[in-house]
Order: C-alpha cells, then sequence, then structure tokens
C-alpha cells in the first residue's frame, strides 16, 4: 500500500455566503488548494466532492462534474461523496483509498455545503431526513437526539449541566482566533445557560449554526511530496464504519459503537493510540457529542470526559487540546465540507502554520460523525518536517 | 408464530381520542434467535430473519430518556416531548422512540402506548408523504 501525504489544504470563510451557491464554494476552496499545493488542474488524476444535500437544499445536482470544468480539471474522474454530515471525513478516506491503491496519483478533494438561504426548519428536516420512517414521522430531529442523549449522560455519570457549557465556551475561545470562523465571539457559561432551549437539556449555545463553506485537501504519495518539496503531512492512519441506523436501537445511547471502531481501525494503522494524539477535531455538531467522542476514542474514561473539559485539559493550552478551531460549534458546519475543514486544521497545526492558535503538536486526530453516530472516519496525522 | 394473544402491564390499547377502533399494531418482530426488535428488519442483529411479531401496544414501557425540542422542522407541533423507552415482553428488553404525550416525565417513568392517527403533517416536510405511514404511537405515563 502506498504511504498517503497531504501536500495542499484550504478552506473557505465560513458562515453566511450571501449570493454564492455550491458552484462558487467549491471551486473557490479548490482553486486555492491546487495553488497551495502548487499543482495544476491538468495533474489531477482524481477529483471527488463530499456534499450532502446541494439537490435538496439548492436544486443543483452533479456538483463534481460542475467542479472538474470550473477548475479545468477534466478529464479527472470525479465522484460525489454523501455520508450525510460525515461527507467530509468519507472523502478523506475516499482520496486515502485513491492514493493508496495506486488508482490516481493525485487526488482532489473538495467538501461543501450552501445551507443559509433555507430556513432553519427547513435545514433541520433535511437533515433529519437521514432518520428511519419510524422516527422521522415522530418529528425527531439531530437536535433532538442530542438532547435525549444529554440528559441520559448527565443522569448516568452525574456531571452537571455547566459542563457541556463549559464546551462552547472554549470552543468559541478557540473560534476567535480563527479567520475562518463563523462565530469570532467568546461566550460565558451563564450566556450558554440562559440560552433559549432547543432541545431539553441542550440550549442554542449548545449547537452548531448552520453555514455555507467548502474546505478541500491535495493528496498524493508521500514519495511524490518529497520530490514536490512542499510541506506536508502524512496519513498514518484511517478507519471508517457504522452504527445502527434506528438510534434507540443502539445498547447503549451514550456510546458511538462507529467512533469505536473507526479508531480502532485508525490506531492500529498508525500503529499508535490515544495517548499518542496531541491535537484533536471532532465533531461538536452538539456539545454533548464531543463528551462522547472523546471517550469513545479512548481519551478519557466512559463518564469521565466531562471532568477533563472542568479541569481545561482540553483547552488550548492544556495536555490535549480539542477543536483548536473552534470547531463546528464556532467554525460553523457547512455538512460536506465539515470533515475535510477538520483535517484542514490539523494540517495548519502539524505544519506549525496555525498562527495564534498553534499548539505543540506531532499526531493530529479528526473525528467526523454523520446522522447521530450513524457512520464515522477517523483520521490520523502527523507531521513531517 | 404471533404474541398478539398476550397481554401485559395494560388491559388494554387506547386512542388518544379514548376509542378502541382499527389501527395500525405497534409492531415488533421477533427474530429466531428470541431477540426483539422495532422497527422490523429484512434480518435480525445476527443475519436472522423475522419468524414472529410483537405487539407493542398491548404492553407497557420505562422511560430511558426524553427531551422536549421546541424548534421542530415543518409539520411537526411544537413543542415536541419525546422519549426513548423500553419494554420488557417476557424478560426480553426492546426500545422505540416515541412522542410523548406530555412533557412532564422522568427517567424511569411507566408509560403507555396511545395511538395517534397522525404524528406529523404528511404534507409539510421533504419526504414523499406516500413513501411511508404517518400513524404510530405516541407514549402517555400511566
Amino acid at each position: 500500500m502506498t504511504d498517503v501525504a497531504i501536500v495542499g489544504a484550504s478552506m473557505t470563510q465560513f458562515g453566511r455566503r450571501e449570493g454564492e451557491w455550491i458552484r462558487d464554494l467549491l471551486a473557490q476552496a479548490g482553486e486555492q488548494c491546487l495553488e497551495d499545493a502548487n499543482v495544476a488542474p491538468h495533474e489531477l488524476d482524481h477529483l471527488y466532492v463530499s456534499n450532502m444535500a446541494s439537490g435538496e437544499l439548492e436544486g443543483q445536482t452533479g456538483v463534481p462534474n460542475m467542479l472538474a470544468h470550473d477548475l479545468a480539471a477534466i478529464p479527472a474522474y470525479t465522484q460525489r461523496i454523501d455520508q450525510t454530515s460525515s461527507s467530509g471525513g468519507a472523502g478523506v478516506y475516499a482520496a486515502w483509498q485513491s492514493i493508496a491503491s495506486g488508482a490516481s496519483d493525485v487526488t482532489l478533494l473538495v467538501g461543501g455545503e450552501k445551507m443559509t438561504h433555507r430556513s432553519t426548519a427547513e435545514a433541520t428536516d433535511v437533515i433529519a431526513s437521514l432518520t428511519h420512517p419510524v422516527e422521522y414521522k415522530q418529528g425527531v430531529t439531530l437536535p433532538s437526539f442530542a438532547g435525549l442523549t444529554a440528559r441520559l449522560y448527565l443522569d448516568t455519570y452525574d456531571a452537571p449541566r455547566e459542563s457541556l457549557a463549559k464546551v462552547a465556551v472554549k470552543n468559541h475561545r478557540n473560534g476567535v482566533d480563527n479567520p475562518h470562523a463563523q462565530f469570532r465571539k467568546e461566550i460565558d457559561v451563564e450566556t450558554a445557560l440562559d440560552s433559549p432551549v432547543v432541545a431539553d437539556p441542550l440550549r442554542l449555545y449548545d449547537f452548531c449554526p448552520i453555514t455555507d463553506g467548502s474546505a478541500a485537501l491535495l493528496f498524493c504519495s508521500v514519495e511524490d511530496a518529497e520530490a514536490r518539496g512542499e510541506p506536508y503531512v502524512r496519513v498514518t492512519g484511517i478507519g471508517g464504519a457504522t452504527d445502527t441506523h434506528v438510534v434507540h436501537e443502539r445498547a447503549d445511547p451514550t456510546t458511538m459503537g462507529a467512533v469505536v471502531e473507526s479508531s480502532e481501525q485508525a490506531y492500529a494503522m498508525a500503529d499508535c493510540g490515544p495517548e499518542d494524539v496531541d491535537v484533536a477535531e471532532l465533531h461538536d455538531m452538539f456539545t454533548i457529542l464531543e463528551f462522547l467522542q472523546s471517550e469513545d476514542l479512548g481519551f478519557f474514561e466512559k463518564g469521565e470526559a466531562w471532568k477533563a473539559v472542568e479541569e481545561g485539559v482540553t483547552d488550548r493550552d492544556g495536555d490535549l487540546p480539542i477543536n483548536t478551531s473552534g470547531g463546528l460549534k464556532s467554525k460553523g458546519h457547512p455538512l460536506g465540507a465539515s470533515g475535510v475543514a477538520q483535517v484542514y486544521e490539523l494540517v495548519q497545526q502539524l505544519r506549525g502554520e496555525a498562527g495564534p492558535r498553534q499548539v505543540d503538536c506531532e499526531v493530529g486526530l479528526a473525528c467526523n460523525v454523520g446522522g447521530f453516530g450513524n457512520c464515522v472516519t477517523t483520521t490520523i496525522l502527523e507531521a513531517e518536517r | 408464530m404471533s404474541e398478539d394473544d398476550e397481554r401485559h402491564g395494560t388491559d388494554t390499547t387506547h386512542d388518544e381520542d379514548g376509542t378502541d377502533d382499527d389501527r395500525t399494531p405497534f409492531e415488533a418482530v421477533r427474530y429466531a434467535d428470541g431477540s426483539l426488535g422495532y422497527p422490523g428488519h429484512p434480518v435480525g442483529p445476527d443475519g436472522s430473519e423475522p419468524v414472529g411479531t410483537v405487539d407493542l401496544s398491548e404492553h407497557t414501557a420505562r422511560v430511558v430518556t426524553w427531551t422536549t425540542a421546541t424548534s421542530p422542522p415543518p409539520g411537526v407541533r411544537s413543542p415536541n416531548h419525546l422519549a426513548i423507552v423500553e419494554f420488557d415482553v417476557d424478560g426480553e428488553p426492546i426500545r422505540a422512540l416515541g412522542q410523548l404525550t406530555t412533557g412532564d416525565v422522568a427517567i424511569g417513568d411507566e408509560v403507555r402506548p396511545v395511538y395517534a392517527a397522525e404524528l406529523r403533517d404528511p404534507e409539510a416536510g421533504i419526504r414523499d408523504p406516500e413513501s411511508q405511514e404517518w400513524d404510530g404511537y405516541r407514549f402517555e405515563p400511566v
């Protein structure tokens, strides 16, 4: 299997991108990434687009071919990768596969979503359409799964409600220093706890916003990256897995089996463990998810993640910084872009180019979650300086 | 095989209007290994096919967890009280998710299913109205 490198990374401004549509956003990130990697469009063998719902949200399908034309990458092979909220992570997996297998020498992955032209209710419904019919007819949404799980977690592990607010406070604080983030303002625990209820016991500040944005990564072999002389990071481990489609069919709703399974695959491939990870980007679509993932990835014992947050372990200057980018919570969550943007942040960190967000790191981990833990990709990257 | 004639917990099922009309059963499946599943799938977790059904509307359940959602999608009542509940059918646990008739519940409370002819407006959301059923069961504290 060919060793895989990432030699280019980019992301657009996340937020409300008035007048710009999926075509514009994908092209912007794609162009920036090619420039960052110093790769010409005609060098691309494969071009992948991670996107959940451009057809449903915007009425635009066929986006990979559209992007290939706009980037002058024809005749590159294209495919769209939809794995709901983890489309970006699944795209990383597909791009890694393309290089590792030798099917492609140079692969560009662009993830993006245009969402803010839809009302919150409409966007929520598009996302909730991933659910089983017996769930959908009850009006269940991803936020309501989060409320159900948060209540059970707090009750089972005797965790204080404030600990969830502290995740939001931390990630907002990190987002202040991310020029691409949707929100760049600090909040305090009281503001989070006093915000409107969305899915009791969770409130507005426990949830990520609806976002437009795009991010991109350029993959090639480590050998090719060395020859190009550009800064790069290694993809040393990657794993992907699924859990039940119907959320209530899981034995323990506070455990995400696909996080456990995908991370075990990634750790085995990278020949490392959770204790070796220096910095992580987790899928904090809801604050409770940061607890669940950091436990299911093995960073903390089950039921202990809230204590780590209380003690500042996951702060930027803590022992294990989590979501230095601001996470989905403050950076924003353009569905198909998020898993790609997680890796973008790690590339910045591992290249030592994260500016005020920089932490001391050699190994980074990204965990991208689709549905409510329905499908997950975990990726481990290592610095090459 | 059917266990529809076995009654546990409650004596009968109820509509929200108190009548007892024909309705879709709250149908769980029993797989060959004896485990139960709701909803049914073509095969169970161990790959075996369903061998029978159980009507959960004839049983009570315990609240595993619950929430009140205040920003529902189109066609959904607001607020939308939801719970994951666990039935015990002859010692075999089985869970379901459904709306609650009230937000005044706690983890561990006993609830019973009550039939609702339409849980959300089929015409308002993104899903094709013809693609699935829209009636079903809410949970009411006993």
